[in-house]
């Protein structure tokens, strides 16, 4: 609804005056209630705001994403074993159809996480059944950072010891993936 | 044992009381999304799938703490009316009862908890609590999820934490969100500008039902916009320590307000208060900002003390659905809005503050 005194600005506040007994109401945008001051305010301004909602940002960074250049990305891909969606069907929804999905195009997902999310390594609450690998990886994560520090100081032989830890933690690691 | 019939005609729960923070805060919301490993998430789901995930889901919630606090509604059995209240009492969702067969609710009898079961996700778990209440939140749904997670295996991956039917709720899958009643930042065209700044710390800004709906009645709901590579509690604490600065500058706002408004604000405030206790019709968008005008007018001391958890009661009892389910069935438009009128003044004109409003 517009203003009824510019017929420019949407109307946000609703105002009423009663002049010798005769009552007269209209709907006008602020600047034009406040040049009414004789007016009394009935209900407020109202704010309006640009409609923000996550779907939306998601459609659009889904649209910039590379695949929308030609088909390559998902065009070859096969569809997810676990639920028989397709890549173009994600592009198309912005939803994935299984817990498998995330591994059927995690190539794909890898970028398109990053820029809606910034980073992709969970930090938070795991669940019971998988805190077990969860100390594996931070191990995992604290040798590998003593193996760098290790070749920058030129301690070869501790790196080649790190080297032979790091190899066990990640076939451990791998064993519990199956 | 929570009675059905009671969830429907009743605007009793637990966050519409005054909590912490009240005269800006009227909730807080912790939402945590969940998958089962093995089954298609429920839009991918076949009807069987569908019904395992409900069965699995059912019968985890019978081992929460304080199960028989609990009860299960299935969306398929309720009528269109009722789908309305429980999504304006803010228990469930819009997608959630477009489709109801194999949709079900596991309600608290306080319905500070409840749990959607096949909506985008098979598991969404809501704890509600009024006022800033994050922490409190946030423990009771982390008890919540452990408990039923001693029953589930859920779908989660190292790098990418719980995994979600939309990527935008991946990791914690947890949203944090606050709702807000800020009319001194809008009255003082301040709004605009202190949410925008929120945005660009993270935060999602929306009205009070949630994405697309406008800001009405000077409420807006405030929540966390990424849900991976940060822990609960960043999350959390980023949202309550940004929440109390808007707080504060409401609250600033709110002691400017007289100097900029002078006569013109009692004479708002008063006016709002005389409509709702004479007006015979009223429609659902005047209730609300005349409620919002009689909040603040509250909270200034302006006008004479009603409670806030009055208040907060009449933004539910005042919305279509209830008002058509508490009247047994559905209104024309002028009907319901002579109902609104007369409940909201009987409301505001009774002393106690009982609830019922048959
Ligand atoms: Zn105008
Ligand atoms: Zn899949």
């Amino acid at each position: 609804m517009l203003c009824e005194s510019c017929n420019k600005n949407p109307a946000t506040v609703f105002v009423r005056r009663t002049v010798n007994g005769v009552t007269t109401e209209a709907h006008l945008c602020e600047e034009c209630a406040k040049e009414r001051s004789e007016w009394n305010i009935v209900v407020g301004p109202t704010l309006s705001f640009p409609d923000f909602s996550l779907g939306n940002l998601f459609a659009s960074l889904l649209e910039q994403h590379p695949a929308s250049a030609g088909v390559s990305i998902g065009g070859g891909m096969e569809p997810c074993s676990g639920c028989g969606l397709t890549y173009a069907d994600f592009r198309q929804q912005g939803r994935l159809g299984c817990a498998r999905c995330y591994t059927t195009f995690r190539e794909p997902l890898q970028p398109l996480i990053r820029r809606l999310q910034g980073d992709v390594q969970h930090v938070g609450k795991v669940p019971r059944r998988h805190k077990g690998r969860a100390r594996l990886r931070h191990n995992l994560d604290a040798l590998r950072r003593r193996l760098k520090e290790a070749i920058a100081r030129e301690a070869f032989e501790e790196a080649a010891q790190l080297r032979d830890q790091i190899k066990l933690a990640e076939d451990k690691l791998k064993e519990g993936q199956q | 044992m929570l009675d059905p019939e009671q969830i429907f005609t009743r605007a009793d729960s637990a966050w519409l009381n005054e909590g912490p923070d009240g005269d800006v805060v009227i909730s807080t919301r912790i939402r945590l999304a969940r998958n089962l490993a093995d089954l298609p998430f429920p839009s991918r789901a076949s009807d069987e799938e569908l019904e395992q995930a409900l069965v699995r889901l059912k019968s985890a919630s019978e081992y929460l703490p304080e199960a028989k606090r609990y009860r299960l509604l299935e969306m398929g059995r309720l009528s269109p009316l009722e789908h309305q209240v429980l999504i304006e009492k803010h228990l469930v969702s819009r997608e959630h009862v477009q489709n109801p067969k194999k949709r079900a609710l596991v309600l608290r009898d306080d319905e500070a908890v409840s749990i959607m079961i096949n909506e985008e996700d098979h598991e969404r778990l809501q704890v509600l609590l009024p006022g800033l209440n994050l922490d409190q939140a946030w423990q009771l749904a982390n008890r919540l999820d452990d408990s039923l997670e001693r029953r589930l295996e859920y779908a989660f991956d190292d790098e990418l934490g719980f995994l979600t039917c939309c990527p935008t709720n991946l990791g914690s899958g947890l949203r944090a969100s606050v709702m807000l009643h800020l009319p001194a930042l809008v009255l003082s065209k301040q709004a605009n500008q202190v949410l925008g700044t929120l945005a660009q710390f993270g935060l999602v800004i929306r009205g009070l039902y949630g994405e697309g709906t406008q800001a009405l009645g000077n409420f807006f709901q405030v929540s966390n916009q990424l849900t991976l590579n940060r822990s609960e509690e960043d999350l959390i604490h980023n949202l309550h320590a940004l929440t109390s600065q808007v707080i504060d500058q409401e609250r600033a706002a709110r002691g400017r307000l007289y100097e900029e408004l002078g006569d013109r604000l009692p004479d708002m405030v008063w006016r709002a208060y005389g409509i709702l206790t004479n007006a015979r019709l009223l429609s659902g968008g005047e209730a609300m900002q005349l409620l919002s005008n009689v909040r603040l007018g509250v909270n200034l001391n302006l006008l004479p003390p009603i409670k806030l958890a009055k208040l907060n009661r009449l933004l539910v009892i005042t919305q279509p659905g209830f008002i058509q389910r508490v009247a047994g069935g559905s209104l024309q438009s002028s009907e319901r809005d002579r109902k609104r009128a007369s409940l909201v003044k009987e409301q505001l004109l009774t002393k106690n503050n009982h609830s019922e409003v048959e």
